[in-house]
């Protein structure tokens, strides 16, 4: 199983000190958390994609080439891009060419965004939302698995005889998780392709989470990809740890209160039971992320959001430390108990390359017989 | 047969809740329908919640789905500002996001309580359009009580008009083929192949 951290990369004031990072600031330091979520020994770094203040993360796969040149362990990826606004085209060649860069450390998350005027600012309508999605990924998915490819649809100019560049790094294309915190359809649409499904787990009640989540595992099944058990699943979460929990309850909740999505709204202790969020002590973190299983199944990668609403860099660094050495070695441990064994792994460059590389085995076998037949 | 009635009114005792108990009233005999009343003074945190939040807290969740699966509605309001309350409105736009289609199709009565009779056009100038946009069969009668009404006669005539019009509408569009239960969309999945091939040009 995967842990990592995913990053909205919001520019928000620190409530306890007024202060507001700078865009460079910011920036800066969403690079030197992922460097430490590799240096604490998580998997997965991902970014959001935002194209309004306060947000920085415009370009993510610029962010995660240059984090690609300073980690080596680290798996890239995205939370999310956006199939709906960006052109397909552009995203199989960033993708593809981060891929390269990187040696295969990439994967990436599709997702509808939630910023209304993104899609007029893009030339998109957003009541095509969903439409969006589902024709951009399907162009997306022939482009890094096709060349010359021609195309025609409804939102796009159309292609004649289009390769995209780079092709992917080995003919493999990158991993692919469809995020959605409540559309069935792309519950649906990362079924039909045998993609992950990606719920952010963070602002819904967990009886929501499930139901997309077996909807997903249901119709991934009926597609033929696998039993429900072996669907390809990730979940976020958000937690904020100290040793001690009245001290992590005491420190988070300023920055709770005036949280960006959430502030003004509920208590903290109403919120923490009415979603996944933990404000406590690694042991509590270790018990409600454990307790996902309960809903979600056993599953593949599991995200934590850690830097928002103004934490500092330093909180945020200390928050890793524990992440790191005191919750993800336990959660290792405790979620590969009891692992049913057709539950596979999160799905890697070399997962995927050793697969292809066993299909071609397979198709030469059956050349060879077919050609014995014919001889 | 269950019948919900939403009451907006803010003092206790209200003239709102007390209109919308005259209206339950006249309706249950008529029906003998179960009435359950709900009082959005103690659900005002939670409808607030439901914006902040982006789902509806479980008391909250739990007033919907009685309201979802209600036979037929009551609905009083104060006027405030020349229309119905803010939290009136609130809890039927947070009903909305959360069910779009919760009222659908469902007879729903309307009453508002004011100071002075002045403001009685609001029953069909805010109310009356607000539950058409919601898809609710709206009574033709819909009952406003100013303060003096309390003290006058005519206030029973108009509830008991209004009281059974719910009621035969209640017991009318009750048959088999109401278009309750709810769509759910989980249970409603679009073929995913279907969904793509909407999207294919033509020829």
């Amino acid at each position: 199983m995967q842990f990592g951290i995913f990053s909205v990369g919001d520019v928000t004031p620190d409530p306890t000190t007024g202060r507001t990072p700078t865009e460079r600031e910011r920036i800066k330091a969403m690079v030197a958390i992922a460097l430490k979520a590799e240096e604490v020994g998580l998997d997965v770094f991902a970014t959001g994609e935002h194209h309004n203040p306060p947000f920085v993360p415009s370009s993510p796969t610029t962010m995660l080439g240059y984090i690609a040149a300073r980690t080596e362990r680290l798996v890239l990826s995205t939370s999310t891009t956006l199939i709906t606004t960006n052109d397909p085209v552009k995203i199989a060649e960033d993708f593809a060419m981060l891929q390269h860069l990187a040696d295969g450390r990439v994967d990436v998350m599709m997702g509808r965004g939630n910023t209304g005027p993104v899609y007029p600012w893009f030339g998109k309508d957003i009541r095509q939302g969903i439409n969006l999605a589902v024709e951009n990924y399907a162009l997306l998915h022939r482009l890094w698995r096709e060349e010359g490819v021609d195309w025609e649809g409804r939102f796009r100019t159309p292609l004649q005889g289009f390769t995209s560049t780079p092709r992917p790094l080995d003919g493999v294309a990158p991993f692919v998780w469809h995020g959605s915190i409540r559309s069935p359809e792309i519950a649906e649409q990362a079924a039909y392709y045998g993609d992950g499904f990606f719920h952010n787990n963070i602002f819904w009640p967990a009886d929501h989470t499930k139901r997309m989540v077996e909807l997903y595992r249901q119709r991934y099944a009926h597609y033929g990809h696998g039993t429900p058990e072996q669907a390809i699943v990730g979940l976020g979460g958000q937690v904020f740890m100290r040793r001690n929990s009245q001290d992590a309850v005491r420190e988070f909740r300023p920055y709770f209160d005036v949280a960006p999505v959430y502030g003004h709204g509920p208590s903290l202790e109403e919120f923490t039971e009415q979603t996944p969020l933990t404000v406590g002590s690694p042991q509590q973190v270790i018990e409600k992320t454990l307790a996902f299983r309960d809903y979600a199944g056993d599953y593949q990668r599991q995200l934590f959001l850690m830097d928002h609403a103004g934490l500092p860099l330093k909180t945020v660094l200390e928050q890793l430390d524990l992440l790191g050495e005191e919750v993800v070695p336990v959660l290792r441990k405790e979620f590969a108990k009891d692992r049913p064994a057709g539950v596979p792994d999160a799905p890697t460059h070399a997962s995927l390359l050793a697969g292809a590389r066993k299909d071609v085995r397979e198709d030469v076998r059956e050349d060879v017989r077919e050609e014995g037949v014919r001889a | 047969m269950r019948l919900v009635v939403v009451s907006a009114g803010l003092s206790v005792p209200s003239s709102t809740r007390l209109l919308a108990d005259r209206l339950a009233v006249g309706t249950a005999g008529r029906t003998a329908a179960e009435v359950r009343v709900i009082e959005l003074r103690d659900l005002a945190v939670e409808i607030a919640h439901t914006f902040t939040n982006g789902f509806p807290p479980p008391p909250l969740a739990d007033a919907f789905a009685a309201v979802a699966e209600a036979d037929g509605v009551i609905a009083v309001t104060p006027v405030f500002s020349a229309s119905y309350s803010g939290l009136f409105k609130s809890f039927f736009d947070a009903l909305s996001v959360t069910d779009e289609d919760a009222l659908a199709g469902k007879p729903v009565l309307i009453g508002a309580t004011g100071g002075t009779a002045r403001h009685s056009l609001v029953l069909d100038h805010a109310l009356r359009p607000l539950f058409a946009y919601l898809k609710a069969v709206v009574v033709p009668t819909g009952v406003y009580a100013a303060s003096e009404d309390w003290g006058a006669e005519g206030l029973d005539g108009r509830t008991e008009r209004a009281a059974g019009e719910l009621a035969a509408l209640m017991t009318g569009l009750s048959g088999a083929d109401r278009p309750r239960p709810r769509r759910d969309s989980f249970e409603e999945v679009v073929p995913f192949e279907q969904r793509l091939a909407a999207l294919r040009p033509a020829g």
